[in-house]
């Protein structure tokens, strides 16, 4: 099935709930807005057409000038297919959470608190939504966000164990 | 040699059970024990809660982080060229496959296509360190069930790549040979006839490490039949390479979506069949007669020519051009203080490491640096799988689960 297959059958099946279609390099990225994303999410992953039954990555993108500001990204791929996708959605800074897909595709429970700990998006019915990579008792807030100071924001000159030259 | 393995049976203690009741009770209660971040078999600085019952599993909770440094922040700071070394950092037993991934999600992203002869010198060498990952896996596992004596003869061949390695770029393990469109150097005739002599070495050698663990009564009972998972189980999980490919799921990027001069290749994926410890060591003992048999054909066919594509926006000027051109000297100036223009987008862009699948998303705004920059990497989203595979195994299996999904650190946590 080619790029075009996929996206003709996905406009079929969602005809006005797609934001956007688009291609580059190869690439097919489809976004949906924030509530319909788990409905979109279970059609790729349940239709015997698209079949899309393997999490690739999870990621997020800081967009601070927009009014919606964080950008959730999923990547699907089907092994039997040989497809790839990319699924978006927007969530704006005031409410910041979007649906889980921890329930299609098990692999999505770390990923997705990945992008918790780095970004501070919420999810929605995940069963353990804690930080992942940063302590537990962290409290600079989220590091990948684009007000973060590249350097952290002075939680590591408190450090006893470092001497003066090294912070 | 087939051997029964008792303790694949798992115990479950069950209340509703009929008889429960004219059993004796006794007061039984769940134990936490904390394994690591400095226990010698965790691989790296990592922490795991145990909860069990007796000896058995009954949950376990990775604590990850203890080795996170922000790479993905930093890419954010630095131009294309200079995430490079970065990426040495990341599986730093693995560099050369972590530079390959990321120059090629880069080259993607600048749609540049490299010169042929500079894709087998990268296939071949991605090939060396690939049998250089698959060695130190074989090692560190055997060593960590108990048996000795493989990790020596394993970390013996691995230092006459590591050797061959610094003769290449002057560094045993944070490379940094591959560039963006193409390598920083071609191979001497020395080094090419290091490699040939290796190849013929190497392969009697393989053959001896699979008799000192087939034949040790010990190390099969302790693979075969531990940390099942199945298929269907595995891709949900988004498991890659061996540890996908033990399960029986024919996916290998290098087959799906060929890349360099893998197409041009011939070779075969092996597939394991019961998703066990046992059938994943299988696999990566097999990808070693692999990998020598593709090394062979890319020496054959390998021909003369640019090792750097000519894209003058983006790709690095040859050295010696550098000292005698004035146009090449602007040039290599300007791309290391400023970088290229990425054109705005995002791709992202899949590597078959010996892990797994190594990806790079990208998302450009233009400019010199990435606007975010993503890794996928394959040891992270292996240890999201570990609770669901040691639940009702024992204590000791913990360890050669850590082993079986040769998980990294410095790439786990970035």
């Amino acid at each position: 099935m080619s790029l075009q297959q996929v996206m003709s059958q996905l406009q079929n099946a969602f005809p006005a709930g797609l934001t956007k279609l688009a291609e580059w390099r190869g690439e097919l990225t489809v976004t949906v807005p924030r509530d319909r994303l788990h409905e979109v999410a279970q059609f790729l992953h349940d239709d015997l057409a698209m079949d899309f039954d393997y999490i690739v990555h999870v990621s997020s993108v800081d967009w601070p000038d927009d009014d919606e500001r964080f950008e959730v990204v999923y990547e699907f791929y089907s092994v039997r297919k040989r497809q790839r996708i990319r699924l978006k959605t927007r969530t704006p800074e005031s409410d910041c959470i979007v649906d889980s897909l921890t329930d299609l595709w098990k692999g999505a429970d770390f990923m997705e608190r990945e992008v918790y700990d780095m970004m501070g998006i919420r999810f929605r019915n995940h069963p353990d939504l804690r930080r992942i990579l940063m302590p537990d008792d962290y409290t600079e807030g989220y590091p990948l966000r684009k007000d973060f100071p590249l350097r952290g924001k002075g939680w590591r000159d408190t450090f006893e164990f470092l001497d003066e030259t090294a912070r | 040699m087939a051997f029964e393995d008792q303790r694949t049976t798992v115990y479950k203690v069950d209340p509703a059970h009929p008889e429960s009741e004219t059993l004796p009770t006794l007061r039984t209660e769940e134990l936490l024990l904390n394994m690591g971040p400095q226990h010698p078999s965790t691989h790296g600085v990592l922490k795991v809660i145990l909860e069990l019952e007796g000896e058995r599993l009954v949950k376990s909770t990775p604590v990850l982080g203890f080795l996170h440094r922000g790479v993905e922040k930093l890419a954010e700071d630095g131009t294309y060229h200079q995430f490079i070394p970065h990426t040495d950092r990341l599986d730093y037993v693995c560099a050369m496959y972590n530079n390959f991934a990321y120059c090629r999600a880069v080259e993607k992203l600048m749609n540049i296509t490299v010169p042929d002869r500079a894709e087998y010198l990268r296939t071949i060498v991605a090939e060396v360190q690939r049998i250089i990952g698959h060695q130190f896996w074989l090692g560190t596992q055997a060593l960590d069930i108990g048996a000795m004596t493989v990790f020596f003869y394993c970390f013996r061949d691995r230092e006459i790549l590591l050797d061959w390695f610094d003769e290449l770029c002057g560094a045993r393990l944070t490379t940094s040979w591959y560039r963006i469109g193409g390598v920083e150097r071609d191979f001497t005739a020395s080094l090419l006839d290091k490699l040939k002599q290796f190849l013929d070495y190497f392969p009697p050698k393989i053959d001896e490490y699979i008799v000192f663990l087939e034949k040790n009564r010990i190390w099969v009972a302790r693979t075969k039949g531990v940390a099942v998972i199945s298929a269907e189980d595995a891709v949900s999980f988004g498991l890659s390479g061996p540890t996908l490919r033990g399960s029986g799921v024919d996916y290998d990027l290098r087959k799906a979506e060929p890349y360099s001069a893998y197409p041009k290749c011939e070779f075969s994926v092996p597939l394991g069949k019961n998703g066990d410890t046992y059938d994943r060591y299988w696999i990566r003992v097999q990808e070693l007669y692999e990998s020598v048999k593709i090394i062979r054909q890319c020496l054959e066919q390998m021909q003369d020519g640019p090792i750097m594509a000519e894209v003058s926006s983006v790709t690095l000027p040859p050295k010696e051009r550098v000292f005698t051109n004035l146009e090449s000297m602007i040039q290599h100036f300007k791309l290391f203080s400023q970088g290229f223009d990425a054109p705005p987008g995002e791709i992202y862009c899949g590597t078959e490491a010996h892990k797994g699948e190594l990806g790079f998303y990208i998302v450009s705004v233009g400019g010199g640096k990435p606007y975010r920059l993503k890794i996928r990497a394959p040891s992270f989203i292996h240890m999201g799988a570990f609770d669901y595979m040691s639940r009702g195994y024992m204590i000791a299996d913990a360890i050669t689960l850590f082993g079986t999904y040769d998980i990294v650190m410095g790439e786990c946590d970035r």
